[in-house]
């Protein structure tokens, strides 16, 4: 399957990265490039074989449903590019 | 003091603990190796007042540990509190850490001594050093003959860079598909990746999740063994820490290889295999052998699929780690005028990351997408599955296995534009990492134009100790004493 300049444009929008029309040439010929080498994949014979989704075998711990941090919020907005009032700030959403 | 520099970790800390020298003395020394090394662009961060107060704090007796003293540089992946960690991408320019990440506040615990924050690939998704935001880091060592700047390897350039540069004692480094090994190998050096699970991810910022795994780079194997001791260990904050006792690695250092059996795997002697490495290889086997070890042929049939399978699962996962970086929380923030939230998350994203970066995110993102993610992404995970596989039946047979690190020495910058060609200098190392298999590299030779060449073990999981042995009996056998 081979991806086309409609497919980069989708692809960029899904992953939220803004591409000018100059750029999308080349990135539909690098990512026709390396999706060409890893679809060799497609030859192995994986009938039967369960998906590997962590080298850790068995399940993840639980612990305690408690609270285990909170009162950081000075913290936690230290490193916001805009902060007000407590809360992150973002550009006005009008849906 | 320049003499200070040349020591061994292991024998820094006799050093200290002897009194010879003190930490302050020993900081400076570094220090001051670190001032007049600045050509190679290996520190994107220096904190020389961090690390003289930590030392003289040593030095004082108020802080102490099996690494008292030692100065140590840190890859820009690891969180640091109140010191700048970016990752190496403009996207977390003037990102400072409140908090410190789990390896690095085992290695402050332990006593450790910080100069400050290493250059890598941005994302640590990189084989070069190339892709930094910071500018390239510049391998130490040159050919013979010749005055081009070389590549360090990647992605954790700036950590090879510094120790064989004797900026630093041992680094942090992480790896993901051989982002330890390689530069380890292109730079003369000896670094190891424990067991997944042993390092704790927690507040290492995050490339793929199911491979990324910190460990050490350091001049020797016991260095390494001495640094990893201190690295691992559990922690609950990472879900897939492991809750298992670490042992002293370099205590139980022997070397000793008689009675076990050394793995070598048919399929990494590759059509068209560099003769230089292949005759490293070989000497790296007869060096085993008359450490008292059994040679026995293994097979690793799915190993020319582990590139591409790590191609599909490192970029997925990346794609959703990455996801994180939108200009809200932390970062830079790009909005155009009149803008609204999303075109703000396109504009910083556009923005912020670098062309690989970019690149990956998108692969990720398509092998993700509906309609595509069965062809693609489930199918990697089967055949990563089966690498697993291989190497579970290759180990009823042998106790570590033995390959090159890299195809090749370091190369010239630019001398791989292509990204495949990129993407296939980590051959060797990408299997192990797919399985989650410890496996270090220890530097083995030099080539004819006079460029370190390393060898890679392979262990079981969890025995990070047999792959420490069988490293430290080529590092004997080898008498690797070239410097750049």
């Amino acid at each position: 399957m081979s991806v086309t300049a409609d497919t980069v444009r989708k692809i960029a929008r899904l992953a939220r990265i803004a591409v000018t029309d100059d750029e999308v040439p080349g990135l539909t010929e690098q990512l026709n490039g390396i999706l060409g080498w890893i679809e060799q994949l497609g030859e192995v014979d994986t009938t039967g074989v369960a998906p590997m989704a962590s080298v850790m075998p068995g399940q993840l711990r639980w612990r305690e449903d408690v609270v285990t941090d909170g009162g950081i919020a000075e913290k936690v907005l230290a490193n916001a590019p805009d902060a007000a009032s407590g809360f992150f700030a973002v550009p006005k959403v009008i849906e | 003091m320049s003499a200070l520099t040349e020591l061994s970790l292991a024998e820094m800390k006799a050093g200290l603990a002897a009194r010879q020298f003190s930490a302050v003395e020993l900081t400076q020394a570094h220090l001051d190796q670190m001032a007049a090394s600045r050509h190679l662009n290996a520190f994107i961060v220096e904190t020389p007042e961090l690390a003289l107060a930590q030392a003289k704090a040593v030095d004082d007796g108020t802080r102490g540990g099996p690494l008292a003293g030692i100065p140590l540089g840190i890859k820009d992946l690891f969180a640091t509190e109140g010191v700048q960690t970016t990752a190496a991408s403009r996207i977390l320019e003037g990102f400072v850490p409140r908090y410190e990440s789990g390896v690095t506040a085992n290695l402050l615990r332990d006593g450790a001594v910080f100069l400050g924050k290493l250059n890598m690939d941005e994302f640590a998704m990189g084989s070069s050093n190339e892709t930094s935001a910071f500018g390239r880091v510049i391998n130490p060592w040159k050919a013979k003959g010749s005055d081009a700047e070389l590549v360090p390897g990647g992605s954790s350039g700036g950590s090879a860079a510094a120790v064989a540069a004797r900026l630093v004692a041992g680094a942090t480094g992480t790896d993901t598909g051989g982002s330890i090994r390689q530069p380890a190998a292109f730079v003369g050096i000896a670094g190891i990746k424990p067991t997944y699970g042993r390092a704790s991810r927690w507040g290492t910022i995050a490339f793929a999740s199911s491979l990324d795994q910190a460990g050490p780079m350091a001049r020797t194997v016991t260095d390494c063994a001495h640094l990893l001791t201190s690295m691992c260990g559990f922690d609950p904050r990472d879900s897939t820490s492991l809750d298992l006792p670490v042992p002293d690695f370099a205590a139980g250092l022997t070397g000793n290889l008689k009675g076990k059996r050394v793995g070598i795997p048919a399929e990494y002697r590759l059509d068209g295999m560099d003769a230089e490495i292949a005759a490293l290889w070989d000497a790296g086997i007869a060096w085993l052998k008359d450490a008292g070890a059994e040679i026995v042929p293994v097979s690793l049939p799915h190993t020319k699929y582990a590139l591409p399978t790590y191609y599909i699962v490192a970029p997925a996962e990346a794609s959703s780690n990455l996801a994180r970086y939108d200009g809200v929380r932390y970062g830079l923030r790009v909005t155009p005028p009149g803008g609204n939230v999303q075109d703000m998350y396109a504009a910083t994203r556009a923005a912020g990351f670098g062309r690989e970066v970019k690149r990956r995110i998108m692969i990720g993102t398509y092998v993700l997408s509906a309609g595509f993610y069965d062809a693609y992404y489930t199918q990697a995970q089967k055949v990563r599955a089966l690498i697993a596989r291989d190497f579970e039946q290759a180990f009823e047979r042998c106790d570590v296995l033995l390959t090159p690190t890299a195809p090749s020495p370091a190369f010239a910058f630019g001398a791989k534009a292509d990204p495949i060609a990129m993407y296939l200098n980590d051959v060797f190392t990408v299997p192990a990492s797919l399985a989650g298999l410890p496996a270090m590299s220890v530097p083995a030779g030099l080539s004819a134009s006079g460029l370190p060449l390393g060898l890679q073990i392979i262990g079981r999981p969890l025995d990070e100790m047999g792959v420490l042995d069988a490293g430290l009996a080529i590092e004997r056998a080898a008498g690797f004493t070239a410097r750049p």
